[in-house]
């Protein structure tokens, strides 16, 4: 019997980044152990392989049409040791998982991104950054060993004493040099689960930046939410460190390690305009900044809600509606702090409103020559790709990004051009040469990478 | 890669010269475009379309050989314009309209024309289908027609050919439902291009330009089908509740 070229493959899916916008049909392999990636890493096709994390990047980072998807799932084994405050995962743990484990024994991950629904693997590849980047750097900072199947299906141990080329350049590496099977990693010894929150408007955009440079170093963690719909570009700084268990009283006195985080709603799988659009976006901003107080000191939050407050609704992203959306995220020196608003101000001028907005300051960068974070401002904003006029006005952006020195985040982005990667990551072409030799044969690719020129 | 603003990086168009794809391609978004393979009988006319790409500043034009008749070298052609690299949109705009009365008296005519327009659309269709199937991603727009619609006396062997295009495009769309790839199909009326030059002008005829900009809204879109212009659907709904002896007698 003919099978036909058309015919769809088993395991084969329609994959696509957080952002919903550029689908494309891959196969998913589920492996079970370090055996099944380097077989499948063998005996790969022309469209290549590619490690799959929780599919939380925005873009197509995790995606590669006509390709095959690992997914990491099942390597999900957690190995805390306390007496060195270290941690050793498989890739495919996610930190909701990993933090479940490690709050109760009086552990915090030493970085988390605005989701906890991110693997150890994808928060690697992509050297993930939290609220505290001014002061502990990415997550691949952190990382002090990892397991790696490289692009001829060997296994092979990585750090950044022994190996710093092949290390850093998987550290941010988004997949492209090999599959990460399980990585060790350093902890923060916590005594509660709650964080003690300081709270502050930030009258505009100004104000709330001058507030960042005056007293961000003081904290461990801080971010400002900014109001895009507002001209002003007000805002609303939170800032906080792990409080000591001490600090508590009352229940929360009685179990301070305590932490079970449920996610509260999920939004329909079929929103058919979307539920967010100028309107809503508007109202929600107004909401969000007066329901912030104007100053308050020390207030004791769950970790899940300074940290991850998205999460408490489940598959928020679709209800941008079937048109999907893109976040936008620049990393611009000092000197060019102006982009800052000027990005804000270019958006609302065609009602590109975004609720997810987050301002936060840098601190220096690591010796991986694709991660995003460099010392300055980093702005990230939520966009609906429908929005008329967006191509034009991110082009116009990008233009003042790539003269400012600054640059786009891979896991984020959707839309840049090759050029832009080639002028905003200089050290491309020695990441290539690493890349190359772990992978002399070009197994691993994705979507992202077709794109950009990888 | 299409980008999450719908901008491609690669075009290649079946039929080269066409002047609706020709112009599809200029309305195009191009800030991405790096990438455009026209494929057509070598001729000053696949040159010149070239030229004007390359002068609207459209990076990375090229033209290879390709006729619609010559079935056998399809799968060559088309396999290497995809194995340097992926295409995220193929435009499928070949086809002659040729002259009813000639096809009549002349059935070698006629089959000249269902071989160009439905044989060869049947051949790279099926080719590129495959193509865009294993990458996962991509679109193909047809080039049908309203005439496809319903056959009507004045010039129903082009229409027969755009009735078998049309029927083949929708089961080809639906095959690759779900597979990253998609088949948008266009249903022009009568559109000014040197296909249709010298012959009278009926109403709601349109230029190039109108087709090409229909044509990038409903890719954006992600529709399946389209007419151009768009109230010719309600026009040929109508016509094809019209009876047979009405029809026939119809000047059209
Ligand atoms: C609500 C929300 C908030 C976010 N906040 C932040 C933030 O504050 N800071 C930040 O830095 N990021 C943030 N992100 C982005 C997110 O942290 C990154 O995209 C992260 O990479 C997602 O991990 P994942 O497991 O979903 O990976 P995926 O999205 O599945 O994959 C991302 C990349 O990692 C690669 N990869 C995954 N697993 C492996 C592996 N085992 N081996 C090799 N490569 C692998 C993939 O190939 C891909 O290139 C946020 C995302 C969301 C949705
Ligand atoms: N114009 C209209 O009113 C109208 C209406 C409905 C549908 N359409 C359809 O739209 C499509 C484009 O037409 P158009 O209006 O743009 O006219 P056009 O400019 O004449 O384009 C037709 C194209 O088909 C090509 N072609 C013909 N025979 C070929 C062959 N054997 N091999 C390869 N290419 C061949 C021609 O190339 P050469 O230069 O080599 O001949 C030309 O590039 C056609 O499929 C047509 O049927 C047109």
């Amino acid at each position: 019997m003919t099978t036909s070229p058309l015919a769809r493959r088993s395991g084969e899916r329609l994959v696509s980044g957080w952002g919903r916008t550029t689908p494309s049909a891959a196969t998913i392999v589920t492996v079970d152990d370090a055996d099944a990636v380097t077989a499948a890493v063998r005996g790969a096709g022309r469209r290549g392989v590619l490690a799959r994390g929780l599919g939380r990047s925005y873009g197509d980072a995790a995606q590669s049409g006509g390709g095959s998807l690992l997914d990491l799932g099942r390597l999900a084994t957690i190995d805390l040791d306390t007496a060195g405050a270290t941690v050793t995962t498989g890739a495919g743990v996610s930190l909701d998982t990993l933090l479940r484990v490690l709050v109760p024994a009086g552990f915090f991950v030493p970085v988390t991104p605005g989701t906890r629904m991110v693997s150890v693997g994808g928060a690697i590849a992509a050297d993930v950054h939290g609220k505290n980047h001014h002061r502990d750097g990415t997550f691949g900072s952190h990382v002090l060993r990892m397991t790696v199947v490289d692009g001829r299906g060997e296994v092979v141990v990585l750090d950044p004493v022994t190996t710093p080329d092949r290390f850093w350049a998987t550290v941010g590496g988004m997949g492209l040099t090999g599959v990460i099977l399980d990585a060790t990693f350093d902890l923060i010894p916590i005594s509660s689960s709650l964080i003690s929150v300081d709270t502050e408007r930030g009258t505009d955009l100004d104000d709330v930046m001058d507030r960042m440079v005056a007293r961000d170093d003081e904290y461990r963690y801080t971010v400002a939410w900014v109001d895009t719909a507002h001209p002003s570009g007000r805002g609303v700084l939170t800032r906080g460190d792990h409080a000591p268990a001490d600090w508590l009283s009352g229940s929360a006195a009685r179990d301070p390690l305590g932490f079970a985080p449920k996610p509260l709603a999920t939004v329909p799988p079929l929103v058919p305009g979307g539920l967010v659009n100028p309107l809503t976006l508007r109202a929600f901003c107004e909401a969000w900044y007066r329901k912030a107080p104007r100053h308050r000191v020390g207030e004791l939050q769950p970790l899940g809600t300074f940290f991850h407050p998205l999460d408490f609704l489940r598959d928020w992203n679709r209800g941008y509606g079937p048109g999907g959306f893109v976040q936008y995220q620049i990393a611009v020196p000092d000197g060019a702090a102006d982009l800052v608003r000027l990005t804000l101000d270019r958006l609302r001028s065609i009602r590109a409103f975004s609720a997810v907005t987050v301002l936060k300051r840098f601190g220096a960068a690591n010796p991986a020559p694709l991660s995003f974070p460099q010392p300055g401002w980093t702005l990230a904003v939520d966009v609906p790709a429908g929005v008329d006029g967006l191509a034009q006005v991110l082009d116009s952006l990008d233009e003042r990004v790539v003269a400012a020195g600054g640059r786009l985040y891979l896991a984020k982005d959707s839309r840049m051009s090759p050029e832009m990667m080639a002028a905003t990551y200089p050290r491309l072409a020695e990441w290539q040469r690493v890349r190359d030799d772990m992978d002399p044969h070009g197994v691993f690719t994705s979507d992202l990478a077709r794109r950009l020129s990888l | 890669m299409m980008d999450a603003l719908g901008e491609p990086q690669s075009v290649l168009v079946l039929g080269g010269s066409s002047e609706i794809a020709l112009a599809t391609v200029l309305a195009l978004p191009r800030a991405r475009l790096r990438r455009v393979v026209l494929a057509g009988r070598p001729s000053p006319a696949l040159d010149e379309a070239a030229t004007q790409l390359t002068s609207a500043a459209i990076a990375g034009v090229s033209t290879v050989g390709f006729d619609a008749a010559d079935t056998a070298s399809h799968g060559d052609v088309i396999g290497r314009v995809f194995d340097e690299g992926d295409v995220d949109l193929v435009i499928m705009a070949f086809g002659v309209l040729g002259d009813q009365a000639e096809a009549e008296a002349d059935p070698d005519t006629a089959v000249a024309m269902a071989t160009v327009n439905y044989t060869g659309a049947v051949s790279a269709g099926l080719r590129v289908a495959a193509c865009l199937r294993a990458q996962g991603h991509g679109a193909l727009v047809v080039l049908s027609s309203v005439a496809g619609q319903r056959a009507r006396r004045s010039n129903f062997v082009y229409g027969s050919t755009k009735a078998g295009l049309d029927a083949f495009a929708q089961g080809l769309g639906d095959a690759l439902h779900g597979s990253g790839a998609r088949v948008l199909i266009v249903r022009p009326g009568f559109v000014r291009t040197r296909m249709t030059e010298g012959l009278e002008e009926v109403p709601l005829t349109i230029d190039p330009g109108d087709v090409a900009g229909i044509i990038v809204s409903a890719l954006r879109k992600g529709r399946e089908t389209v007419y151009a212009p768009g109230p010719l659907r309600y026009v040929m709904a109508g016509l094809k509740m019209v009876p047979r002896p009405v029809f026939r007698k119809l000047p059209i």
